[in-house]
């Protein structure tokens, strides 16, 4: 029943990209569009919670004679197809809110419109989609469109690039799972989930299919070293799809990670979670440094995406690490706490997208630099956009703090696993989270800070004005499901029993009974958090201080001249800048995680000039892995070139010379 | 009787093989178009006696396109062409004849290395027709490589298809609308190659396909 509304639901953003294309320049268009999406989102994403919340009950399953003639298209609609379905349509319906209000602002609808209901519709896919065959069409469905979408401002220089970088890596992560997949199917060629789950894989192979769903989902994640396109590709697009790139696709990408790995794959080995902890812990560190670095905010923000998913990441490799110790309970918290930060990210990452957004419309920029005092005239973004800051830099009461406080539970439990490796590796990596943690911190700090406080850096972030209503509408949606989340996180892993439950065989004890809404993921004598009493205690002392200030500390209000300290000019310039906030924090990891390289020019006494300090950074992923590769397939691009200019006896001579080799091969070789 | 018929089988494959040899060395074009018909005749004679030891008539019908069509009017309408374009006086050499035989029989015995132990437990006609036929259609890529005119470089294709046919007859499973259209397909190549230097002629005054790579402008 639900999986029929849901198929519905999808054919109905595809008939809108449909109309949408035939549309596109109408005067209506984007209303009705970003109308009709939200209204899908919203029917899919009820029909989706229903599944959920009635205990994830049997899985349904539906074929539709499409795709193969001899196969058809498989859907399913599981515990877990349902928790990822929730952060999809959540996360599409509030894009489509907020497109309501940003779209009017775009020069182009025509590009966006059609795709952004396909795109929509190609993540559903994913995740409904029960063989192999439907979930790649799917998969590279929802590529493309959000290629297309990557494209739409194609004039700049700097959006070709990234969307050529990005279909390049989206291709070899869809080449990467189809090779996945062939080998799941083993000789048998079976396709369906079904038969792939029933089957028996080989050590060896599961760990090729490892492997190479890294690659695959790895890639479209983001996980360092595939995540050069990302930082790239989601600030070009328009900032809702930016928001759903981000904060949806990425999770789509987890999803089929986790769908292949704990569903399909069969019972992982201990060294295996060992690359996914190691690969994760990386990530999240290298992301977050990249993130503190940047100026730009959108950028800054898909860096920071690329930390959350290594934390992701590492929490998915902590429970295939306790999965292969037979520590089921341990592993369905792992798993819990992994999924629920997706689900926040979703929300907060959104909600900050929506924001840059807002920020970009009313000034222009995306450079911080230029940024400034934008708190005076968007009070309510800048208010909801600290919300988003305080989410993601993990502070309680709101949900970041409750699902990474449920990982490094996960990583206490670390020393009760057998192999000495990954006893020594998982404190390690947990290290290396608590220092992304409080990295990400100091990140938000700054992209608050610079952006919102202060005073204006230059005119059009003088001249900004409040975004419109429905912008501030979807902000606000998310912020509060951030704060509900993270008050009542107990029903949200209540929520998630039934997939674990579905992965692991085991979920994480009921948290609905205990009294005063607590969390407790093992045991009441190890650890417990309510975020309900935190809440209402940093609520209680907060106003207390205020009313204890105004009632006793003077209440007139003074104004005065700012920085004035000594100093006579005033400019905004003197203002602390994003690059001096971060300076101390890349002077400690700069020369190892950059090759930082500071250049200071000084003129000589007497020489008017000003004094300059260069600083140079190098993306070591990029110089030492995709440059060498870059320059070995021009290399090899040129030397072939000349193939294309032989004349039509040498043609001949080589096929001629292919066949007598091939031939020569199998006479040596039978 | 099966002795017999297996070593005229055998006789008639490897005179085609035999004649393609003659294909690689002659260098004159009318005495090529010549041993061209001869070719033919070979694989018409070849399929005939296939017809007859596997008492398959429809064989027969495949043996008489290649009598008509290989051994007649292809020979005949190439002497034509040759002489309207006033080139049989031409003489082309761009491997030497020794060279190239010594490739050739390289190629003969790279085909009875391949064919004889990946099919050991086939009927031994087949085998060895299978084995003569790859030989043949070698023989004729290598002709096509070896030579620059364009009417020798038809006569090697035509003598790769020839081939093709043998290997065909000897497999006992062609059926005959294949073979029709596959010869009929080979006449239509034939038209329009022959249509096609013309046209060469017409605009570089040769068929010299030497010509072509010169009018693009690159080194050979």
């Amino acid at each position: 029943m639900a999986i029929a509304i849901l198929l519905w639901c999808i054919a109905a953003l595809i008939g809108t990209a449909v109309v949408a294309v035939a549309a596109a320049r109408s005067r209506h268009a984007m209303r009705t569009v970003y109308a009709l999406c939200f209204a899908a989102c919203g029917i899919a994403l009820s029909a989706a919670l229903f599944h959920l919340a009635a205990g994830g009950g049997a899985a349904q399953t539906l074929t539709l004679p499409l795709g193969l003639p001899w196969l058809g298209a498989w859907f399913r609609l599981d515990a877990l197809a349902a928790f990822f379905l929730v952060i999809v349509n959540l996360g599409g319906a509030a894009a489509s809110l907020y497109g309501l209000g940003y779209g009017r602002h775009e020069p182009a609808p025509h590009r966006v419109l059609p795709f952004f209901a396909a795109f929509l519709a190609g993540m559903n896919l994913v995740v409904l989609a029960d063989d192999a065959f439907t979930f790649l069409l799917s998969w590279e469905f929802m590529s493309l469109s959000s290629w297309a979408l990557v494209m739409t401002h194609h004039r700049e220089p700097s959006n070709l690039r990234a969307a050529y970088i990005y279909i390049v890596m989206a291709s070899f992560g869809t080449l990467a799972l189809s090779l996945a997949f062939g080998l799941l199917a083993g000789s048998y060629v079976q396709y369906g989930f079904e038969a792939i789950r029933a089957a028996e894989h080989e050590p060896l192979v599961a760990a090729f299919v490892l492997m190479l769903v890294l690659l695959g989902a790895g890639s479209k994640a983001g996980i360092v070293p595939l995540h050069v396109w990302l930082p790239l590709a989601h600030p070009a697009a328009p900032s809702h799809v930016s928001a759903l790139m981000s904060g949806v696709m990425t999770k789509v990408a987890v999803y089929g990670f986790v769908r292949i790995v704990f569903d399909l794959r069969g019972d992982p080995v201990w060294w295996e979670s060992m690359v996914v902890l190691g690969l994760g812990g990386g990530t999240a560190a290298l992301g977050i440094l990249h993130a503190l670095m940047e100026k730009d905010l959108k950028r800054l923000l898909a860096y920071s995406t690329i930390e959350n998913i290594g934390v992701i990441f590492v929490s998915l490799g902590l429970a295939m690490a306790f999965q292969a110790n037979a520590m089921q309970w341990a592993a369905a918290l792992a798993l819990t706490a992994a999924l629920f930060h997706a689900l926040n990210h979703s929300f907060f990452k959104s909600l900050l997208f929506f924001g840059a957004g807002a920020v970009l419309t009313a000034t222009g920029e995306r450079d911080m630099e230029k940024l400034g005092g934008l708190i005076h005239r968007m009070p309510a973004t800048s208010f909801l956009f600290l919300a988003g800051c305080m989410a993601i830099s993990a502070l309680p009461p709101l949900n970041g703090f409750v699902s990474e406080w449920l990982i490094f539970q996960a990583v206490l439990q670390s020393p009760d696993l057998l192999e000495w490796g990954l006893r020594i590796m998982v404190p390690a990596v947990g290290g290396l989270l608590a220092l992304s943690a409080a990295l990400a911190a100091a990140c938000f700090v700054k992209a608050f800070g610079v952006t919102f406080l202060g005073r204006p850096r230059t005119p059009a972030a003088e001249r900004a004005g409040e975004a419109d209503r429905f912008s501030i509408a979807a902000m606000a949606v998310l912020a509060a499901l951030c704060l509900l989340a993270g008050v009542l996180p107990g029903f949200v892993i209540d929520g998630l029993a039934p997939v674990t439950l579905a992965l692991i065989g085991e979920s994480m004890p009921v948290q609905a009974s205990l009294p005063w809404l607590t969390v407790v993921p093992i045991a009441e004598s190890r650890s417990s958090y309510n975020g309900l009493l935190v809440f209402l205690f940093i609520a209680v002392s907060a106003s207390l201080a205020v009313f204890v200030i105004h009632r006793f500390a003077s209440r007139a209000l003074r104004r005065a001249p700012a920085w004035d300290c000594g100093f006579p000019n005033s400019s905004p310039l003197t203002q602390y800048t994003a690059g001096g906030f971060a300076q101390p924090i890349r002077r400690v990891f700069g020369t190892l995680a950059f090759r930082a390289v500071e250049h200071v020019d000084m003129p000589p006494p007497g020489d008017t000039r000003p004094a300059r300090l260069t600083v140079e950074l190098h993306d070591l992923v990029w110089e030492w892995l995709y440059a060498p590769v870059e320059r070995a397939i021009g290399f090899a691009a040129v030397r072939l070139n000349h193939l294309q200019f032989l004349t039509i006896r040498q043609y001949l001579t080589l096929v001629f010379l292919a066949l007598v080799t091939l031939l020569l091969a199998l006479a040596i070789w039978s | 009787m099966g002795d017999i018929v297996f070593d005229i089988a055998h006789m008639l494959a490897g005179g085609l093989v035999l004649v393609s040899f003659m294909l690689l060395y002659q260098d004159r074009l009318y005495a090529l178009l010549n041993i061209y018909a001869l070719h033919a005749l070979m694989l018409t004679l070849s399929v005939a006696w296939q017809a007859f030891s596997q008492a398959a008539p429809h064989l027969y019908v495949t043996a008489a396109i290649a009598l008509v069509f290989k051994a007649i009017v292809i020979p005949v309408a190439l002497h034509r062409i040759i002489q309207r374009l006033g080139i049989h006086r031409e003489i082309e050499t761009v491997v030497g004849v020794g060279p190239t035989m010594l490739a050739g029989m390289g190629l003969v015995a790279l085909s009875l290395v391949v064919i004889l132990p990946v099919t050991p437990e086939g009927d031994p006609l087949a085998r060895e027709d299978l084995a003569f036929a790859l030989s043949v259609v070698l023989l004729g890529l290598l002709v096509m490589v070896t030579r620059r005119n364009a009417v020798s470089q038809v006569v090697g294709f035509m003598s790769l298809e020839n081939g093709l046919v043998l290997a065909a007859t000897g497999a006992k499973g062609m059926p005959l609308v294949v073979e029709i259209s596959v010869a009929f397909s080979i006449l239509i190549a034939f038209i329009v190659i022959g249509v096609f230097l013309f046209r060469i002629r017409e605009r570089f005054d040769t068929v010299d396909i030497g010509a072509l790579d010169d009018f693009r402008g690159e080194r050979r």
